[in-house]
C-alpha cells in the first residue's frame, strides 16, 4: 500500500526516540503517530463525531420524532442547523441519533466478530494446525465466497422475523416486557449479520501471523523451557501480532461503518421511527428530493463520510508507524 | 503448480455446494412464506395449499434442496416464485448482461484514469503533487456510495444538466456515465494508489538503473521497463476489483433505476424469491471464487519466485 511517510524525510527527532531505552514498540509508535498531522486531525474528527453520536440524547436540540408542522422541508436555519425533513423533524437531531446507531452496531460487531471471534479462531487455527485449522479455514472460505455483502444482506433479511418471534416468545413467557419495542431485535440482527461478515479477514490474518511466528527462535525457546500453550499463545504470539491487529481493526471499522449504512439504506438495519444514517440517505438521495431540497443530504452524508474517512486515514497512518517496513 | 490448480478446481464445487446449503437453509428456515407474499390480499388457506402443492413447497426441505441442486447441475435454475412460471435463468441473464456492461464501464474508468495517474505520481516524488493526490485518493475512496451517488446526480444532472438523471440505454448511451462514475470513482482512487506503490517499487530496482546506464531514452525506460513491470501486480488485482463492484451495484442500480442484477437481487430478497436468490448467490460465488483462483495463479505466472503448492 502506498504510504504518506514515503515522501517525507525522516525527522531529526527520530533518533532520540529510537534510542529511548525501555520505550516499547507500541509507545514509540504512538508517539510517532502523534506527530502526524493527518492522524491527529482524524482522531479529533472521530472523537467529535462519536461524542455527538454517543451523547445524542443530551446534545441533540430536539427529540428524533418531534415534528414541527410549520417547518416542513425548511432549509438550514438558526433553529434547525441542518434543516428539517418532510415530516418537519430536525435533520441534525436525527443525524446524531443515526450516528449513535452506527457507532453502537459497528463497535459491537467489531468487538465480537473481528476482535473476539476473529483473533480467537485465528490463534486456534494457526497454533493447533491440522484438522482444526482446516475446518476453521474452510468455513471461513465458505463465508468469504459470498459475493461481497450479499451474505450480510441475506442474513439480515432472513434473520429479523425469526429473532422477532424469539423476542415475542420471551415477552410472552417471561417477565421481560417491551423487548420488541426497545429495538433490541434490530441491533441483534444487524450485529449478527455484520459479525458473520467480519471475522474471516481477521482470523486469516492472525493465523498467518501465528504460522510465521511459531517457527521463530523465541517461541522455540519458550517451548523448550516448558511454557504452557496458553502462555505461548498470549505472552509470545499475540503481542507480536498486535501491530497488524490494530491496523486491521482500524481499517475494518471504516468498512463496517460503510456496510452498516448500506444495510440500513436497504431497509434492513434499524427500523423507523428510530433514525439511521442509511434510511436518511435513502430519503435524501432520490432524484425528486435532490431536485427540491439537496441540503437534506449534507448532515447524514457528511457524518457517514467523516466516519469512514477518519477510520481509513487513521488506519493508514497507524500502518505507517506500526509496520514501518511494510509498504 | 498444475496439481495446485486441479486441486483448487476440484474444491470449487464443494465450496459452491456449501454456499448453496447455507443460502438454502437461511431461505427456508428464514421468515416469510413465499406463498403468502405471492398471493397478497387474495390469500386464503385453500388457495395457499394448492399453490404450495403446485410449487412443490410442501415437500420435505431436504427433498426440495436435492431437487433444486440436481436441476442446478443440469443448468436448470428453477422457476421464479415472483414471476410465475418464468425460468430463473431467463430472468437473470439479461440483468446480468446489464450489470456486466456497467461493471465494464466502471472498470474502464478506474483503470483508464487510475493507472496513468498512479504512474505519473510515482515519477513526481518529492513534489507537492504526490502527497496531495494520495490524500485525495483516500478521500475519494472513503465516500460511501450512498453519498457519491446522489452527489454526482445532483452535480451532473440537476445543476449542470450534462447527463440524463436516470434510466438505462445500454453501453453506448449517455445514461451509463453517472452510474459508471459512481462505481468507478473508488476504483480510480484504489488503482491510483496501487499503481503508485507498484511503480515506486519498480523504480527502485537495479534493472532500471541498468536501463538508464545503457543510455536508453527516458521515454523508453518509462514505457518499456517501468510501466510494464509496474502493471503486472495490478493485473492480478483486477479480478478482485470486479468483485468489489458487485456491492456498489446494489446501491447504484437502485438509485439510478438500472435494471441490473444488483437491484434484482435486493428485490428478490424482499419478496422471498428463493430460486432467484439462490441462483444469483451461486453464480456470484462461483464467479468470485474463480476470480480469486485466477488471481492466485496469475501471481505465480507473473512472478516466478512465488511457488504455490
Amino acid at each position: 500500500m502506498a504510504t504518506f511517510s514515503k515522501t517525507k524525510k525522516p525527522k531529526k527527532t527520530d533518533d532520540r526516540l529510537g534510542s529511548g531505552a525501555g520505550a516499547s514498540h507500541l509507545s514509540r509508535a504512538f508517539r510517532r503517530l502523534l506527530r502526524k498531522k493527518i492522524a491527529i486531525a482524524m482522531i479529533v474528527a472521530l472523537v467529535v463525531v462519536y461524542t455527538g453520536g454517543i451523547f445524542a440524547e443530551w446534545l441533540s436540540p430536539y427529540g428524533y420524532t418531534d415534528q414541527n408542522y410549520s417547518d416542513i422541508l425548511e432549509g438550514p436555519s438558526v433553529d434547525h442547523w441542518a434543516g428539517t425533513d418532510r415530516l418537519g423533524r430536525d435533520v441534525l437531531t436525527r443525524t446524531l441519533w443515526g450516528i449513535q446507531n452506527t457507532v453502537i452496531l459497528t463497535m459491537v460487531a467489531m468487538l465480537t466478530g473481528g476482535v473476539f471471534l476473529g483473533i480467537t479462531l485465528g490463534l486456534v487455527s494457526g497454533y493447533l494446525g491440522g484438522k482444526v485449522d482446516a475446518v476453521i479455514m474452510r468455513i471461513g472460505e465458505v463465508f468469504a465466497s459470498f459475493p461481497d455483502i450479499l451474505l450480510v444482506i441475506i442474513l439480515a433479511a432472513t434473520l429479523r422475523p425469526r429473532i422477532l418471534d424469539g423476542a415475542r416468545w420471551l415477552e410472552d413467557n417471561t417477565a421481560l416486557d417491551g423487548l420488541v419495542r426497545t429495538g433490541v431485535v434490530d441491533y441483534l440482527v444487524v450485529s449478527i449479520a455484520l459479525v458473520a461478515f467480519g471475522w474471516v479477514g481477521m482470523a486469516r490474518l492472525v493465523r498467518g501471523q501465528i504460522l510465521s511466528l511459531r517457527e521463530t527462535d523465541h517461541v522455540e525457546a519458550a517451548k523448550a523451557i516448558g511454557a504452557s500453550t496458553k502462555r505461548i499463545l498470549f505472552i509470545h504470539l499475540l503481542p507480536n501480532s498486535i501491530s497488524i491487529i490494530v491496523v486491521t481493526v482500524t481499517m475494518g471499522m471504516g468498512a463496517l461503518t460503510g456496510t452498516e449504512i448500506v444495510l440500513s439504506w436497504l431497509g434492513l438495519g434499524i427500523q423507523p421511527p428510530r433514525p439511521s444514517l442509511g434510511t436518511m440517505l435513502l430519503g435524501a438521495g432520490n432524484i425528486g428530493t435532490l431536485r427540491e431540497t439537496p441540503w437534506q443530504l449534507l448532515a447524514p452524508g457528511g457524518a457517514a463520510f467523516v466516519m469512514v474517512l477518519a477510520w481509513n486515514l487513521l488506519g493508514d497512518a497507524l500502518n505507517d508507524v506500526l509496520n514501518p517496513r511494510t509498504k | 503448480m498444475w496439481i495446485y490448480i486441479v486441486r483448487r478446481l476440484l474444491w470449487l464445487p464443494i465450496l459452491l455446494f456449501a454456499v448453496s446449503a447455507v443460502t438454502f437453509t437461511l431461505g427456508t428456515f428464514g421468515p416469510g412464506d413465499p406463498v403468502v407474499v405471492q398471493l397478497g390480499a387474495r390469500y386464503d388457506e385453500e388457495t395457499a395449499d394448492r399453490l404450495r402443492e403446485q410449487l412443490g413447497l410442501n415437500r420435505p426441505v431436504l427433498v426440495q434442496y436435492g431437487d433444486y441442486m440436481w436441476g442446478f447441475i443440469r443448468g436448470d435454475f428453477g422457476e421464479s416464485l415472483r414471476f410465475r412460471g418464468r425460468p430463473v435463468r431467463e430472468l437473470i441473464a439479461p440483468k446480468m448482461w446489464v450489470s456486466a456492461q456497467l461493471a465494464l464501464a466502471a472498470l474502464i474508468i478506474s483503470v483508464g484514469v487510475g493507472l496513468p495517474l498512479g504512474f505519473f505520481l510515482a515519477t513526481r516524488q518529492g513534489s507537492w503533487i504526490d502527497p496531495t493526490a494520495v490524500a485525495v485518493a483516500l478521500f475519494v475512496m472513503s465516500v460511501p456510495i450512498m453519498v457519491t451517488a446522489p452527489g454526482l446526480l445532483w452535480v451532473g444532472c440537476l445543476k449542470l444538466g450534462w447527463v440524463p438523471c436516470s434510466g438505462w440505454g445500454g453501453f453506448f448511451d449517455t445514461r451509463i456515465i453517472v452510474p459508471a462514475l459512481i462505481l468507478g470513482l473508488p476504483g480510480i482512487a484504489g488503482m491510483t494508489r496501487l499503481m503508485r506503490a507498484s511503480t515506486l517499487d519498480v523504480l527502485g530496482q537495479d534493472f532500471i538503473r541498468t536501463a538508464r546506464a545503457k543510455g536508453l531514452s527516458e521515454w523508453s525506460v518509462s514505457s518499456r521497463h517501468v510501466f510494464q513491470n509496474a502493471m503486472l501486480p495490478i493485473v492480478t488485482i483486477l479480478a478482485f476489483s470486479v468483485a468489489g463492484l458487485i456491492g456498489g451495484a446494489f446501491i447504484a442500480e437502485t438509485i439510478i433505476g438500472i435494471p441490473g442484477i444488483g437491484r434484482f437481487a435486493v428485490e428478490s430478497i424482499f419478496d422471498r424469491d428463493y430460486p432467484v436468490i439462490m441462483a444469483i448467490t451461486l453464480v456470484g460465488a462461483g464467479a468470485f471464487v474463480l476470480a480469486n483462483l485466477l488471481a492466485d495463479i496469475s501471481y505465480a505466472f507473473i512472478d516466478p519466485r512465488i511457488r504455490i503448492t
